[in-house]
């Protein structure tokens, strides 16, 4: 049993990915265990074969427990070693953590090594609680599926209310707005997608997004966070995908390294992000470190919106609906489908000229889809 | 709600003491200038014509003697209230308080009872310069046996006293000297007696715990009036009882508001505060979001020149920076 | 060595029977004392009366069981002629809860309320602001009682002593001071703490009637005490006894005692209050040795029963720590509405 955290003693094994005799590969999740900060997944270090499973679904397992046994691939059946190693606790240098703050954390299943601070320097109740508003499931003691793990609208409306408060306290908002012609973007869609099984499709999203994760190049000032009154520019960029829960709430988990990731596999990405939230089985880091969030509204809803930066992040787009507009083609009138999308900067770091780089940016780059 | 009627701290005082003197004849009072003179603060004036020099007994300077002396006759089955002048002068009577009323009972395996009420003027704020503005009162709430109260509201001044008196245990009862000349409400008639037992909440607020006593209490409330503009919404608490602190309400207080500001007269070391601030670190410290915070008075004697006086003690001003400061902002 | 003043007062055998087993009680129980000091059975300060038992006993004499007395810290002597069990004594001494203080106060300090026994006070001139208070008791309720105020000339010095006896005086209440002049405050003579150390005459100062007693010799003590007791119960104020006493023994159990000559500590011994009351009643035939040796026998039972009562009383259970710091008071009115 690997240690999750500084302050993990134990977890319950709930579920095993893995049979014995199946092949493990280095990285590939091999069990689910229940911890105080919620269902985790733990990965193999260690590639070869599952040799024998040492702990039964249900058992709650002391951290430094064997839970299976790897057999490598050039081994006999003998020495066996540990299906996980045991995780180093993350080191939080200089930030405090009040009491209080730990305790809800510790409740409510959220990785405190990965929350950013209040303008203090320390993590305090609000920034747990606007955790907790990213973080649709409340902990779930026990194995459960899914639809059993409780949702707690409430608490996570009042954590969106104080990210959001804050948020209009602290950051001096500006908003550019541009909208994007896509007939081009669109046709290469429907071209690209007309040869492949529905499953593997791309929705508009997935070119959408890598777009502005390589448009952000040009304008990094919008890509990191504000941090003890100073921005701090992030290198890779997260981009947090708000997505909009049945029942009302709001979640933005990250997709990492959207700018490094071809559009197949940034598609499987967020495949993979949605299945997860909704298993309930985000992890930490996606729910904390998002450089940028993108909200996008989607199909049939409204044609524009203004967002509100989610602090430490300094920046925000959001996306209406692509819909038929008139549009001036060659000095005459015609038809083309088309997006209004907005930007929200924080004025701290950045200013409109910023934002209208970027817009002509992802403009540009939409133009050309197949060189996403 | 029942009639009320305004009238002064000082006046609310004064109508305790001729109400206990008129309802129990073991009840006298006993002090310095309390006869003739009608009372340092002017406290007891125009008892001595009304209950004669028997129970209204003017003392020499001699604190210890007339301290002791209340002791004994409350030992002997009188009910005596002392007035020492001030906590100033009740230095010079501490042997008797910590020495002989706060242990007699315990002492003797119980079989004595030390009824006496010593009440004293406390604290700074009026210009009196070092030996007549001290905030001693964490002395006596350190001492078990002794029962130490602060009425801070006219309705407290008026109540406490009597209920007081039916306590078998010695009782001091602090009034803040700068407290004489306000005016408050207290019933129009009927019993007056309030209990000394809990603390009171005086603002019900979310944000956080203003915890006070005594002399504070109204600069509390001031600064948590200035903090609700600007959102911050206070929990003012009066302590009211010093010894035996009520731990239930200050500890659900805090425990509701995550974060506690403590403002004391006292000096800073080794403080009333500092006992109060000590208790929430033992007993709530999970549910703190924030540091305990305290106001308390600079460790100076406290200086003669106004200015220099109110820097020295809690102000509005500064217990609104500290709640500031614990709000994050 | 003069006879005591028996024309002051008529000694009959009976009286006289009494007050040497009074004061033979005092004495073997302080030896007890010692013996189980050794032993460890009783810890902490232990201060001996041992030479001066003529004055707890003469005293004693004058006081009726409605009168009060405050005694100091070495106040065995007082506790036990006031009536107190020899065993409750005891008890309280091996610090159990069937002593006289429930264990909780010790050697220092023994109290009985229904004795108006008020201790047992260990701050020198502590006392004294105790009795005037309970002397204004009686005075205020019109109740014709003396309250005994016994101290020693170490707390002349005191600030309280002079405060209490100003108040007292001023306010002519029922007090009769007892000063047990053993000449030493701890370890400082009286010559050495004392600008005038005719300690009666800071009584006259205030304007209360004194006396200088031979604390040595019971008769006179308690001549002089009912002398003074009655006045003070007829109405005229405070009274003022200076007894010129001396312990034996040092000052405590801790005390090595190296501040007196030995040879001052003899000349004193010749004159044990014991020694020369059983001279006289024998010399005058009032007592005969078969008399002497029977209180000898009979005091010697009383103190092996209290060691043994207080040897098997149990010890009090720590669950018990915090019992009788507060009394509970009654019903409290309701807490203030928010």
């Amino acid at each position: 049993m690997p240690a999750l955290g500084a302050d993990m003693e134990a977890g319950t094994l709930v579920e095993w990915l893995k049979r014995p005799g199946e092949r493990i590969a280095r990285g590939d999740p091999v069990a689910v265990v229940e911890t105080q900060k919620g269902a985790i997944e733990i990965e193999s270090f260690q590639p070869g074969v599952l040799a024998e499973i040492r702990v039964d679904v249900g058992r709650r397992v002391p951290v430094g427990e064997v839970l299976a046994l790897i057999r490598g691939e050039d081994e006999a059946a003998a020495p066996a070693r540990a299906a996980a190693r045991p995780m180093a606790p993350p080191a939080l240098p200089g930030v405090r953590i009040s009491p209080a703050a730990r305790r809800l954390a510790e409740a409510e299943g959220i990785d405190v090594a990965a929350l950013h601070p209040g303008a203090d320097g320390n993590i305090g109740l609000a920034e747990v609680e606007a955790a907790r508003a990213a973080r649709p499931f409340a902990p779930a003691p026990t194995a459960r599926t899914p639809a059993e793990r409780g949702l707690d609208l409430v608490a996570m409306r009042q954590a969106i209310a104080a990210a959001m408060a804050r948020s209009q306290r602290e950051i001096p908002h500006y908003f550019v707005g541009s909208t994007l012609e896509l007939s081009t973007l669109l046709a290469w869609l429907e071209h690209v997608n007309a040869a492949r099984p529905p499953a593997a499709r791309l929705l508009y999203l997935v070119p959408l997004l890598k777009a502005m994760a390589r448009a952000l190049a040009a304008v990094p000032e919008l890509n990191g966070h504000f941090v003890d009154g100073r921005f701090v520019r992030a290198e890779a960029v997260h981009i947090g995908v708000a997505v909009a829960l049945r029942g009302g709430g709001l979640i933005a988990p990250a997709i990492h390294g959207v700018d490094r990731l071809d559009l197949d596999a940034l598609m499987a990405k967020l495949d993979d992000l949605v299945l997860r939230v909704r298993g309930g089985r985000l992890r930490g880091s996606e729910l904390a470190d998002p450089t940028i969030t993108v909200s996008n509204l989607g199909e049939r809803t409204a044609d524009a919106l203004l967002p509100v930066i989610y602090p430490p992040q300094v920046a925000i787009v959001g996306c209406g609906q692509i819909a038929p507009r008139p549009w001036a083609v060659d000095g005459a009138l015609a038809v083309r489908p088309a997006m209004t999308i907005t930007v929200a900067g924080d004025h701290r770091v950045s200013d409109g000229r910023s934002a209208a780089r970027f817009l002509a940016r992802v403009g540009e780059l939409l133009q050309a889809p197949e060189a996403l | 709600m029942s009639a009320t009627r305004r009238i002064t701290y000082r006046e609310a005082v004064r109508e305790a003491l001729r109400e206990a003197l008129l309802r129990d004849p073991r009840v006298f009072l006993m002090g310095e200038d309390v006869g003739r003179y009608g009372g340092a603060y002017a406290c007891s004036s125009g008892l001595l014509a009304e209950f004669g020099e028997e129970r209204i007994r003017d003392t020499p300077l001699s604190e210890s003697a007339f301290v002791g002396a209340g002791i004994g006759a409350a030992i002997g089955g009188m009910r005596p209230i002392v007035e020492v002048m001030t906590i100033n002068f009740s230095l010079l009577a501490l042997d008797q308080i910590v020495n002989n009323a706060a242990t007699l009972r315990h002492m003797s395996g119980g079989q004595i009872a030390v009824p006496v009420v010593i009440r004293m003027a406390t604290g700074a704020g009026r210009q009196l310069a070092a030996q007549h503005s001290h905030s001693l009162e964490c002395w006596y709430a350190h001492v078990p046996g002794i029962r130490a109260v602060a009425p801070a509201t006219i309705a407290d001044a008026r109540g406490m006293l009597w209920t007081a008196l039916q306590e078998p245990n010695p009782v001091v009862i602090f009034e803040h000297a700068t407290l004489y000349s306000d005016e408050g409400e207290v019933p129009a008639g009927g019993e007056f007696a309030v209990d000394i037992d809990r603390a009171a909440i005086r603002r019900a607020g979310a944000d956080l715990s203003l915890i006070t006593y005594g002399g504070s209490l109204k600069k509390a409330l001031a600064a948590a009036e200035t903090l609700a503009g600007e959102r911050i919404d206070c929990e003012v608490i009066d302590l009211r009882t010093l010894r035996p602190l009520d731990e239930e309400t200050l500890l659900a207080s805090v425990r509701r508001t995550h974060r506690a500001l403590i403002v004391d007269e006292g000096w800073r070391s080794g403080s009333l505060a500092g006992e109060i601030a000590a208790r929430i670190a033992e007993q709530a410290f999970f549910d703190l979001d924030a540091p305990v915070r305290r106001v308390c008075s600079a460790e100076v004697p406290i200086p003669y020149p106004r200015h220099l006086e109110e820097a020295a003690t809690p102000q509005v001003d500064t217990i609104v920076a500290a709640a500031r400061g614990l709000m994050r902002r | 060595m003069s006879a005591p003043a028996p024309h002051k007062v008529r000694v009959t055998r009976e009286h006289a029977r009494e007050l040497l087993r009074q004061m033979i009680l005092v004495r073997r129980f302080e030896e007890a004392c010692v013996e189980q000091y050794g032993a460890q059975k009783i810890r902490g300060f232990l201060h001996l009366y041992i030479g001066e038992e003529a004055n707890a006993v003469g005293v004693m004499q004058a006081l009726t069981p409605e009168d009060a007395v405050v005694a100091t810290y070495r106040e065995h002597g007082h506790a036990l002629i006031r009536g107190i069990p020899a065993t409750a004594v005891m008890a309280e001494m091996f610090g159990k809860a069937a002593g006289c203080s429930r264990g909780r106060g010790g050697s220092m300090h023994l109290f009985d309320a229904s004795r108006r026994f008020y201790g047992g006070n260990a701050i020198v001139g502590g006392g004294l602001p105790l009795a005037v208070g309970l002397a204004l008791a009686d005075k205020l309720r019109g109740l014709a009682r003396v309250t005994c105020c016994i101290f020693g000339e170490g707390a002349a010095a005191e600030g309280e002593f002079h405060e209490s006896l100003n108040l007292a005086a001023l306010w002519k209440l029922p007090v009769l001071f007892v000063c047990e002049n053993n000449r030493y405050a701890m370890g400082t003579a009286i010559e050495r703490s004392e600008s005038v150390p005719d300690i009666r005459r800071h009584a006259e100062v205030y304007g209360i009637a004194s006396e200088t007693v031979d604390g040595m010799n019971v008769v006179d003590v308690e001549v002089a005490a009912r002398r003074a007791a009655e006045a003070v119960r007829a109405g005229e104020g405070p009274r003022f006894l200076e007894n010129h006493t001396y312990r034996f023994r040092a000052h405590s159990m801790f005390d090595p005692d190296l501040y007196r000559d030995k040879a001052e500590v003899e000349t004193w011994k010749k004159r044990g209050p014991i020694v020369r009351f059983s001279q006289w009643v024998l010399e005058t035939g009032t007592l005969h040795q078969a008399d002497i040796d029977a209180i000898e026998a009979e005091t010697a039972q009383t103190i092996a029963d209290a060691v043994a009562f207080a040897e098997a009383a149990p010890p009090e259970p720590v669950e018990d720590l915090l019992r009788d710091v507060y009394a509970p008071r009654p019903a409290a009115p309701e807490p203030p509405a928010p």
